[in-house]
């Protein structure tokens, strides 16, 4: 197969979908025709401006790395409290609800009393992403672990795997997909949370995508052109790391439908 | 009951401690609703060293708990089930065992199945490849070593598993059915490679395998023995001398194999009649 066709193939309907909103868009732009609702050409050339002058990439940078950090805190925790969790029955049973509690409350709700706690500050808005991330991570790697076929274990058992050996070389593996889909769960719960976190927290001097937001105030091209970078950066993360990574572990046992 | 054999009585020939035994062995099943039902009924039998013994018996004979209760997978309700006449405790890499599915782990390729399981009892790693190697041209694999396990037929699934359980090196492989889910094809070079695999070991290793195919179980085995329907007991003991490779087309292989479906027959039936309240 050429790759030319590939390309088509793979991505054909997707372009075809943001053409098509695009030029939703831009009819919308022409009806209205008022400040609130510039036109893509105007938000596209805000856009450039952005990385031209250097906002947006600076913006991202510090973001992104906020991002990182919140998201590694959240599935080292989270993979943590979910093993506990596995483990014990007792503790599964006073821990989960806390957890699940956790997981349906809004992460917005989280903001006015990080704000008291931390300040207007760096911390607060992580504090934000990572309470938003974490009980997701730990109730995927919960259920990705009680879910382990009960086979693989006896074959591990019966193969002289016991203890920690039994958990890091069947279980955990055995594990893998849905501890995967967690991770990408997480993302996207820090990726939300800290995008309102820095909305909401304007920490003195901080910058940051969901910073722009804020301050862009009435400069609406602007502000959509943060929008359109924040659009950017998760459907990256979601195709282009996540969705590649799933694909790779599934793909090697045999759980992906192809063809 | 007069053609209830004592098995007890007779010891394996030239075995000083039975490999395997189990003693008025009770195992129950839980069901779904709370309930235990018990599977087998005080049940007693002894496997020497060396020996290849087939457990044969009707579907929820409780043949199955039993070679579970010896792989130290569940524990017994009442009686004991015996390690070189000590109490097993649990699971361990000197009683492999054979599942009716692969149970193949899926994130390894073949070769990396076959390499954990020395991983798994402390193999060095210069010799791992070497050994998995020779495990798996044992079962005509080698050139799907790097293939992941569901890349392979049924039948190279299971074979692969036979490759893994052996690289563990167990003083008993204890079958589970093993052939159960296989096409003929598949099935009897499984049942080859698994008589090459006792054979090689020269009275090292012992084999039970659990199944309800007849005619398995006496190609196969040294001993067959035969348990009634639920709750399981011992029915009969057939010693199979016919030598090996053995053919069901051999004089001795087939009439044993249907004195033994006269006897499950008969059992049926009586099994019937009980049911129809006599």
């Amino acid at each position: 197969m050429s790759s030319t066709r590939w390309a088509v193939r793979e991505l054909g309907p997707p372009l075809a979908g943001i053409a098509g909103a695009v030029a939703v868009w831009a009819l919308a732009a022409a009806v209205v025709d008022s400040p609130s609702l510039p036109s893509p050409a105007v938000v596209w050339s805000a856009f450039v401006d952005g990385l031209r002058d250097g906002s947006i990439p600076d913006a991202a940078v510090k973001t992104l790395i906020r991002l990182a950090f919140s998201f590694v805190v959240a599935v080292v925790g989270g993979v943590a409290l979910g093993l506990a969790l596995a483990l014990n029955e007792f503790t599964r049973r006073a821990i989960r609800p806390l957890v699940v509690a956790l997981q349906i409350t809004p992460f917005v709700a989280w903001v006015p009393l990080a704000v008291i706690w931390f300040g207007a500050t760096e911390r607060a808005v992580v504090f934000v992403a990572v309470v938003g991330a974490f009980p997701a991570m730990t109730l995927a790697t919960l259920q990705a672990i009680r879910q382990v076929p009960p086979l693989l274990e006896r074959a591990g058992r019966t193969l002289g795997a016991e203890g920690w050996t039994l958990y890091r070389r069947v279980i955990f593996p055995a594990a893998m997909p849905g501890v995967m889909a967690g991770l990408q769960q997480a993302w996207g719960f820090a990726w939300k949370a800290l995008m309102a976190g820095e909305l909401i927290v304007a920490a003195a001097g901080a910058t940051g995508l969901g910073h722009l937001l804020a301050q862009e105030g009435s400069d609406v091209p602007a502000l959509l052109a943060a929008l359109a970078a924040i659009l950017v950066i998760g459907v990256a993360a979601e195709y282009l790391l996540f969705g590649q990574l799933d694909r790779r572990i599934r793909r090697r046992r045999g759980l992906l439908n192809e063809g | 009951m007069a053609d209830v054999l004592h098995v007890l009585d007779h010891p394996a020939a030239g075995a000083a401690a039975p490999k395997l035994a189990v003693r008025d062995l009770v195992v129950a099943r839980r069901y779904a609703s709370g309930e235990d039902v018990l599977v087998t009924d005080r049940i007693s039998f002894e496997v020497g060293t060396g020996e290849f013994v087939c457990l044969l018996g009707p579907s929820g004979c409780g043949k199955t708990s039993i070679l579970h209760v010896l792989a130290g997978l569940d524990g017994p309700a009442e009686g004991e089930a015996l390690l070189d006449g000590r109490p097993v405790e649990g699971p361990g890499p000197d009683r492999a065992v054979l599942f009716q599915e692969p149970a193949l782990f899926p994130w390894l390729s073949v070769r990396g199945n076959v390499e954990l399981a020395m991983e798994l009892i402390g193999v060095p790693p210069a010799e791992r490849a070497e050994r998995a190697a020779r495990w798996l041209a044992n079962v005509h694999l080698e050139r799907v070593a790097d293939a992941q396990p569901h890349e392979l037929s049924a039948g190279m699934r299971q074979r692969a598993a036979l490759a893994r359980a052996m690289a563990a090196d167990p003083d008993v492989l204890l079958g589970d059915e093993p052939f159960g889910a296989l096409d003929a094809q598949a099935r009897e070079l499984l049942q080859d490679e698994v008589q090459q695999a006792w054979v090689a070991s020269e009275g090292r290793r012992t084999f039970l395998f659990v199944t309800h195919n007849v005619r398995e179980a006496v190609l196969l085995a040294d001993r067959v023995l035969v348990m009634s329907a639920a709750p399981g007991r011992l029915l009969h003991e057939y010693r199979i001398h016919a030598a090996r490779p053995r053919d069901l087309d051999d004089v001795l292989v087939s009439r044993v194999v249907s004195e033994i479906h006269g006897l499950l027959r008969r059992e049926v039936d009586r099994g019937v009649e009980h049911e129809m309240g006599r």
